[in-house]
């Protein structure tokens, strides 16, 4: 059912199953290393390239879900999944080998949450029993892509953040019973203030935010306080500041207890992350790993994801265009 | 002594071209390839006014070993050349002076190319 | 897209600058400083060598050059560059050893895309530019002087 101007309230939610992620060597390392299903200390995930090595990744994320959910590849109705790479070659290599019903989506670093929205709709509708929902990232791919090669001498600014070797997955299926379960998701809409920094994620993508998360809240009459968390994607610890600070010009303040950015708890300060982890894979891993596994032990209840994305690429950046951004909303619940 | 001053100089002068950089990085968001092309070409246009063969002159591989060296390699090849060519010379002399530095840099790049794999970073 | 800002836009730009720490100034140029002015009296000891060799003044700068560069590429190569780069940001991207480093990288990065495509091209990636504009704006300065020398003198 259609509530308001861009949510939807799903009539029949999908419950999610089961869920994986996997992480790298330095996110490993990180304060959420306890709660990611599996870390690799091999940045190449056994393959010759950087990018076949994410694609490796996504695909063991995937099978790792489907094996949890006790899934087989012919009854697999479904895969939403993207990445950062151009043409997202990631995803598109790890669907060749998973030999799924694809679906290919780019919303940049919000790709999870876009791909949960969309077939929670569908399995909602009755179209599809099941789904795999999943987004990868790597620095390696993504630094050569979007930035410098590796081996350059580069110093990056405060605002600078660090992409997430990470991916998550999570399988939804149509179905009762207790458990976790989708319940709404709103789209979003792009927000640009006209930042240009591509070293500052975290200022191009706060407004789309907080539209979102804003819209969410209008449409389904709901405020903060209906939620035991409201989780961001990787806005990084600046980022993060500035949606407050956004919330509490709007005379609607959230509550900063309640607001958690995954890309800033992905890493220690300490661990020269600057702002943050960013990524697809960053809010994928965070919420498959961290966020679902404190609800099914009971220390949430209900909660609100949001992925952010900054929708740049090395092209805009060089014809030094402003960052448009965008985020979508997913509210999880247990019951 | 006169060795020891030497090397003081070089120090000193040879980082505080690099702090000019450091502070371009800072305020201006500047990317290393732009610092790089900009210190050439300050390098040739003071080299052109006259300007910086005093400081090599003073500060020896201080003022030479900065990218800004670089340029003033450039624009004294191209003006050493005129003298002994004329006009053709400003289009052989840059490069001719500077030969074994883009040829070497160019070798040495293939060379670790093809030894080494690329790294993750910590 | 304009470029006139509205003003929703410039007070979120005042928010961010706010909000956004700044680079650690004072510590960056110190860094800078000392790994830069390193770099260069490494650069002088080259050059006393090449006295102590008897190499003509030419070729001594030339020898220093090329050592230095030696140096640039296989630090990048062997994978310590970056994190001097890392430390020292401008002290190590404006010595010649940062030019070094600029060919180093791109090339062992981009190998893996093809030998011609990949890495023979990419090699110019940065140094493209700078021989670019340093060449361009030499044979100017070259022009300049002969006109000066024919028609003023």
């Amino acid at each position: 059912m259609r509530a308001g101007k861009q949510t939807f309230c799903y009539e029949r939610p999908p419950r999610i199953a089961a869920h994986a992620s996997i992480v790298g060597p330095k996110e490993s390392k990180g304060p959420l290393a306890a709660y990611f299903d599996e870390a690799s200390q091999d940045d190449l995930f056994g393959q010759k390239t950087w990018e076949l090595g994410e694609s490796e990744m996504l695909r063991r994320c995937a099978g790792r879900a489907m094996r949890e959910g006790g899934l087989t590849q012919e009854e697999a109705q479904a895969f939403f999944s993207g990445d950062l790479n151009n043409q997202i070659i990631a995803t598109g290599f790890a669907a060749r080998a998973l030999g799924l019903p694809f679906v290919g989506l780019y919303g940049a670093c919000s790709t999870f949450v876009e791909g949960l929205v969309l077939a929670s709709a569908l399995i909602s509708g009755g179209y599809l029993g099941n789904a795999l929902c999943a987004a990868s990232s790597h620095f390696c791919t993504a630094e050569r892509q979007f930035r410098f090669p590796l081996e350059m001498g580069t110093q990056r600014p405060p605002s600078a953040h660090w992409t997430a070797t990470a991916a998550g997955c999570a399988l939804l299926r149509a179905g009762e019973g207790p458990g976790l379960y989708v319940t709404a998701g709103t789209l979003g809409r792009i927000i640009d203030y006209k930042i240009k920094d591509a070293n500052h994620m975290g200022a191009a993508m706060a407004p789309a935010v907080q539209s979102t998360i804003t819209a969410h809240f209008d449409d389904t009459g709901t405020t903060a306080e209906d939620f035991d968390l409201i989780a961001t994607g990787d806005l990084g610890w600046i980022g993060r500041d500035i949606l407050l600070e956004l919330f509490r010009e709007s005379g609607r303040p959230m509550p900063p207890e309640k607001l958690v950015d995954c890309g800033a708890s992905l890493f220690y300060q300490e661990q020269d992350a600057h702002a943050g982890g960013s990524g697809c894979g960053c809010v994928a891993s965070v919420t498959c790993g961290w966020l679902m596994k404190r609800m099914e032990q009971g220390e949430l209840k209900r909660i609100l994801v949001t992925g952010s994305g900054a929708m740049l690429s090395p092209t805009s950046t060089m014809q030094a265009e402003t960052i448009p951004g965008i985020a979508y909303a997913v509210r999880l619940e247990v019951k | 002594m006169e060795v020891f001053w030497d090397f003081v100089k070089a120090f000193v002068v040879g980082g505080l071209i690099c702090v000019i950089g450091q502070v371009l990085i800072q305020t201006t968001k500047l990317t290393n390839a732009r610092i790089l092309v900009l210190f050439v070409t300050a390098g040739v246009v003071l080299t052109g006014l006259g300007l910086y063969k005093p400081l090599v002159d003073f500060a020896g591989a201080g003022a030479t070993v900065p990218l800004t060296g670089f340029g003033y390699s450039l624009a004294m090849g191209a003006i050493e050349a005129v003298n002994s060519y004329g006009i053709l010379g400003a289009l052989a002399g840059g490069v001719t002076r500077t030969a074994a530095g883009i040829a070497s840099a160019v070798f040495f790049g293939l060379l670790n190319a093809l030894i080494f794999k690329p790294r993750a970073k910590p | 897209m304009s470029e006139s800002k509205t003003p929703q836009e410039k007070h979120y730009e005042t928010i961010v600058n706010e909000l956004t720490p700044n680079s650690r100034h004072l510590r960056g140029c110190v860094r800078a400083f000392w790994v830069g002015g390193l770099i260069c009296v490494i650069g002088q000891a080259l050059t006393m060598l090449a006295q102590t060799l008897e190499l003509g003044e030419l070729t001594a700068p030339m020898f220093t050059s090329c050592a230095l560069i030696f140096l640039g590429t296989t630090l990048t190569g062997i994978g310590v560059y970056d994190r001097i780069g890392k430390y020292a940001g401008a002290g190590s991207v404006v010595p010649i050893t940062g030019f070094a480093n600029s060919v180093a990288a791109p090339a062992i990065e981009f190998r893996r895309e093809g030998m011609v495509l990949g890495l023979g091209a990419k090699l110019f990636q940065i140094a493209g530019p700078v021989l670019t504009y340093g060449i361009s704006s030499s044979i100017i300065v070259g022009v300049i002087y002969w006109a000066v020398k024919e028609w003023l003198l």
